[in-house]
């Protein structure tokens, strides 16, 4: 046991704990409305917002899973940062849209708005299930980043011992979001990105003076490693699974329910357009987190006989923590390591808000409780929340990690199959709600046949064309579908006079 | 609630679409940038010019937030 490290790791994390229930007094509202719970009165300004994205979109599970990426695989893990890089151009000229449309019809969730734009309540509960499904192992996820640094302080990495530490910080998480809503994740993320940024930047400076350079770290880097497969003959090598891959993801981020949580959480239009400006800071951060893959492998962490254990138990997953351990003293580890327990913890309270939004407005108001009143409504949110993280936890107790980051990948691909309604719903009312059904049917059908056929471990899938291999994302190849289906069937609906034009929404809902 | 009355904004025109779309193309031309020369102070090509985007997207997105929001007009 670590005990210098675990002194100020769980400091820190009592530090946190106790921020996120005072947090419910801060910009104090009546949490017995929804949108004071879930979505903080909409009132966070330009800082909190810029917090609140960062801490969401960049988890706990990044930060171990990037590097582990680029650990074992080399350059394909690096697609992390053009993705990151193309989600801010992108929202800026789309998103700010979304935002004004929600503000003034009291939209908390993209279900809300498909809803009203689209008059197609089936469309609506297809959007929130997603929504919800996708989000589940996401949370579940989260906790393998806690799991890696309460083994890596010297816990035992299997049995209840391993997991009481766990359980304690996720009821931790589960009560003050209980109490203090968005509030609470919103205040911890300034907290959680100072350590975040004060460990990457010590990390990313450290450890090259250590290994004599960047260029001996790079020089260790095989050459296969280094650089991306070429396309040869006929396949595409992986130009285009890289491609597709930072492609899909940036559409798809913010798809996912917790990204619009924080977005909808914004004061106004302005302060989203203005932290566009500045959030690319964190894409920066990513790359450098991506780098650490490469510094561990340098390193040879994974040869030393004091990580031989955790490598076997973690594989390229301890790689950061393992790159702390090494060359860090014990209390800069504790900082280190609070810094990814607690990135695990904003994101997971984020996303069971914003799953408990979708299940109370779009479920359970729509279907189980129309009458249910305001106050109600929120306390179904917060039961609601509880209830997700519970099962969040159940699943890494109970069930191999292997399966979650499997379900997650499946979750990406999911998501993106509401982007054809979400996008176009900003700009036109042209499709129609049944043939944009149609089309999510359409990639969802696919995009999980070419996951099953890799057996759920990957998502980048061999499409053959016109006898060339084009590797590329499984969700991309599904959104393409999806999209052709939806045009497609729009087209007929149409022409054959059953396409619904209701819509509660006026083209100047959407400016700002 | 309390209602905040944005500042108009212009819509985005071909100008601003095109500043936008820069750092997309940039980091999506994988031919051009998969090569390890010229190196950044040791840092292989691929790995510079990515990263390079993050903080030149920022200026992107700032020069065209300024000329959605300006008073005047260009």
């Amino acid at each position: 046991m670590n005990l210098t490290a675990t002194i100020i790791f769980v400091s820190l994390f009592v530090f946190i704990a106790v921020l996120g229930f005072v947090s419910s007094r801060w910009r104090a509202g009546d949490l017995t409305q929804l949108h004071e719970w879930g979505l903080g009165g909409r009132r966070f300004g330009a800082w909190i917002t810029w917090f609140l994205v960062g801490g969401d979109l960049y988890t706990a599970y990044t930060f171990i899973a990037v590097p582990a990426l680029v650990f074992s695989v080399g350059a394909f893990g690096f697609f992390a940062v053009p993705y990151t890089v193309l989600v801010y151009p992108l929202a800026f000229s789309m998103l700010p849209r979304l935002w004004a449309v929600s503000r003034r019809h009291n939209f908390i969730t993209a279900s809300d708005f498909i809803r009203a734009r689209f008059d197609s309540p089936s469309l609506a509960l297809v959007v929130a299930l997603t929504g919800i499904i996708a989000t589940m192992p996401y949370i579940a996820l989260q906790l393998i980043g806690i799991q890696v640094v309460i083994g890596a302080l010297g816990f035992p990495s299997h049995g209840w011992l391993a997991e009481l530490p766990l359980s304690m910080a996720f009821i931790i998480l589960a009560v003050f979001t209980y109490t203090s809503g968005l509030r609470a994740p919103a205040m911890i993320a300034v907290v959680k990105d100072l350590l975040v940024y004060v460990t990457v930047i010590a990390v990313v400076i450290v450890v090259p003076l250590k290994m004599g350079g960047l260029g001996p770290i790079f020089a260790a880097i095989p050459s296969s490693k280094l650089l991306l497969t070429p396309p040869s003959g006929n396949n595409f090598g992986q130009y285009s699974s890289f491609v597709t891959l930072a492609l899909g993801s940036a559409l798809a981020v913010m798809l996912y329910p917790h990204a619009l949580t924080a977005l909808l959480s914004a004061n106004s239009a302005d302060t989203l357009r203005r932290n566009w400006i500045y959030l690319p800071a964190y894409s920066l951060m990513l790359g450098f987190i991506a780098l650490l893959g490469y510094f561990a492998y340098a390193a040879g962490l994974d040869k030393l006989p004091e990580f031989k254990s955790y490598f076997g138990a973690y594989h390229a997953q301890f790689a950061v923590p393992g790159l702390l351990l090494h060359f860090f003293p014990p209390w800069f580890v504790g900082i280190g390591f609070a810094a990814i327990a607690i990135g695990a913890l904003v994101p997971a309270a984020i996303m069971s808000i914003a799953a408990a939004n979708l299940f109370t407005r779009n479920i359970y108001k729509e279907y189980i409780n129309p009458a249910c009143s305001d106050a109600q409504e929120s306390h179904i949110a917060k039961l609601t929340s509880l209830l997700v993280k519970f099962g969040a936890l159940l699943f890494i107790v109970l069930i191999p990690q292997q399966y979650a980051i499997n379900l997650q990948l499946l979750g990406g691909i999911l998501m993106l199959q509401i982007l054809p309604a979400v996008a176009t719903g900003l700009y036109t009312r042209w499709f129609d709600g049944k043939g944009l059904l149609l089309g999510w049917f359409a990639g969802v059908a696919w995009g999980a046949w070419m996951v099953s056929t890799l057996s759920f471990k990957g998502s980048v899938y061999n499409l053959h064309v016109f006898g060339y291999i084009i590797a590329g994302y499984a969700g991309f190849y599904a959104l393409l579908l999806n999209l052709a289906v939806a045009t497609a069937a729009t087209a007929l609906i149409r022409s054959a006079g059953f396409a619904s034009t209701a819509d509660r929404t006026l083209a100047a809902d959407y400016i700002n | 609630m309390k209602h905040i009355v944005p500042a108009p904004v212009r819509k985005l025109g071909p100008l601003q679409i095109v500043l936008l779309a820069i750092p997309c193309v940039a980091v999506l031309v994988v031919p051009f940038y998969n090569r390890v020369e010229p190196t950044l102070f040791g840092i292989p090509f691929l790995y510079w010019w990515l990263c390079m985007w993050a903080p030149l997207s920022s200026v992107m997105i700032a020069l065209v937030y300024k000329m959605i929001t300006a008073t005047s007009p260009e």
